[in-house]
């Protein structure tokens, strides 16, 4: 699978991280600003806000978002890409309106929801979900049109039902495509949030990093920014990967099959 | 059973002319003709995969089932061979019957992939079987397979028609031999555009050798 082959050995982690801490240490420590808190004062924060169950509120608030978020556009968006790949009629109806989303800045749509539907929850979801839907059906778009014209001989000889064609012809050999968009999915969402929340929610890290920004509290906006990056990374090693690997185990090494 | 009445196919290639011909229950009808004339199309137009071909050529089969062996194994790769009968409607003891017949007991926990060309090709004739076929469609069965591979398959083919005296089967092939182990019926197709050009049942021995004859004098004119 692409993206983990280029991956370096695990000990450059162990290396390369540290050092990086300890030259922002000697830094922070020679500066003595306000402005860029010392990694003790960040880990200090972490904890105070971790203690006071502050933290695991405003990231419990954005995990829910970013996952409801992410259901809805990939539900949507695989639904599009699949009828734009298999119709041309389709794709001649919707590219037009795919490109114009595809370039409409995150900030527009945001501001939009917000400014029709009011601060209010449902807007901040849609606007996340109609800046992933186009990379979601764009991907998926790829994948369908892709798709083996023998496998769709044989599931119309053998008189697959639909949802067996789905299931058992389609979505095995959309799967890459819909692992593609789901990192670069996942990717965006996270970063669509926590724009989302601190233009118009009252919770979420997005909203925590904005109430720290007017107060340049920086050891804050350091403390949820690890946070964040660490439940990132988790969901990436105890979702993203184990999932990859389940659904690629029929692959044979040797297998020409295309 | 089944009527063809196919009043051509008139764009993309090969190009495929008038097509009459009635097929019964038992029939054997081996497809020959020169490569490129248009013989896995006229197979496709029969199974329904060529959209160009009204379904209203081809009277009789929505009422038949039809097992269709391509020329590659088309099984679903990311699914066991059991998996794969089971998807075509066959229950568990029928799979691990039918793969048996197919020489491939205690294969059906591999996956496609895993075989070799010979047994992949054996495997997708089970799942030919697994719907319970009125109509066997095969695609150069033993293409690509060597000599002995092709001969044994030849016979496991000729075993399964005789024990299914009702079912129907045409046969794509270019090897007159083909016909005379498997067919009962041959049927030429040659032409601009295509057409049936004989269609002969063989009964007697002398009949398919100088059918055969016909035939080879025709490659050579052909070719």
């Amino acid at each position: 699978m692409k993206g983990r082959a280029g991956r370096p050995p695990l000990w450059s982690y162990w290396v390369v991280l540290p050092s990086f801490v300890l030259l922002w240490g000697l830094i922070a420590w020679l500066l003595q600003s306000p402005l860029l808190p010392t990694p003790l004062n960040v880990l200090d924060t972490l904890i105070r806000e971790s203690a006071t169950g502050e933290l695991w509120h405003h990231l419990g608030a954005t995990l829910g978002r970013v996952v409801v978020a992410f259901i809805l556009a990939m539900i949507i968006g695989t639904a599009i890409g699949i009828v734009m790949g298999r119709s041309p009629t389709t794709n001649a109806l919707f590219d037009p309106l795919l490109v114009l989303l595809l370039n409409l800045p995150a900030l527009v749509t945001i501001i939009l929801m917000y400014v029709w539907f009011g601060l209010v929850e449902v807007a901040a979801v849609m606007a996340v979900v109609i800046n992933k839907v186009p990379n979601v059906a764009v991907t998926v778009r790829e994948g369908a049109r892709s798709l083996d014209y023998r496998l769709e001989e044989m599931a119309t000889v053998y008189e697959f039902t639909r949802w067996q064609r789905l299931r058992e012809v389609w979505v095995p050999q959309l799967f890459p495509y819909l692992m593609a968009a789901t990192r670069g999915g996942l990717a965006l969402i996270w970063k669509i949030v926590l724009v989302v929340e601190l233009l118009g929610r009252s919770s979420g890290v997005g909203f925590q990093l904005h109430m720290a920004f007017q107060v340049f509290d920086v050891a804050a906006i350091l403390a949820y920014s690890l946070a964040f990056i660490a439940v990132v990374q988790l969901i990436e090693l105890a979702i993203l990967q184990p999932l990859e690997r389940r659904s690629s185990r029929w692959r044979q090494p040797e297998a020409a099959h295309a | 059973m089944l009527e063809l009445r196919i009043a051509g196919r008139d764009f993309g290639l090969p190009v495929l002319g008038e097509v009459f011909a009635t097929i019964a229950r038992g029939d054997r009808i081996c497809l020959l003709g020169p490569s490129g004339i248009g013989k896995t199309t006229l197979l496709n137009a029969i199974a329904g995969l060529d959209k160009s071909v009204p379904e209203s050529a081809v009277i009789g089969r929505n009422q038949l089932r039809v097992g269709y062996l391509f020329q590659e194994h088309r099984l679903l790769p990311w699914r066991t061979l059991n998996a794969n009968l089971s998807l075509v409607g066959a229950s568990d003891e029928e799979a691990e019957t039918l793969l048996g017949q197919v020489g491939l007991s205690g294969y059906g926990h591999y996956l496609p992939d895993q075989l070799s060309l010979g047994m992949a090709r054996r495997a997708a004739l089970a799942r030919c079987l697994a719907v319970k076929p009125d109509l066997l469609l095969l695609d150069e069965p033993f293409a690509s397979l060597d000599p002995v591979m092709a001969g044994e398959l030849k016979a496991l083919i000729a075993g399964i028609l005789d024990s299914r005296p009702k079912m129907a089967m045409i046969c794509v092939t270019h090897d007159g031999e083909d016909a005379e182990i498997l067919a009962n019926r041959l049927w030429y197709l040659d032409g601009k555009p295509a057409r049936l050009q004989w269609d002969d049942a063989i009964g007697e021995p002398g009949l398919i050798d100088g059918l055969l004859g016909r035939l080879r004098d025709l490659d050579l004119t052909g070719s």
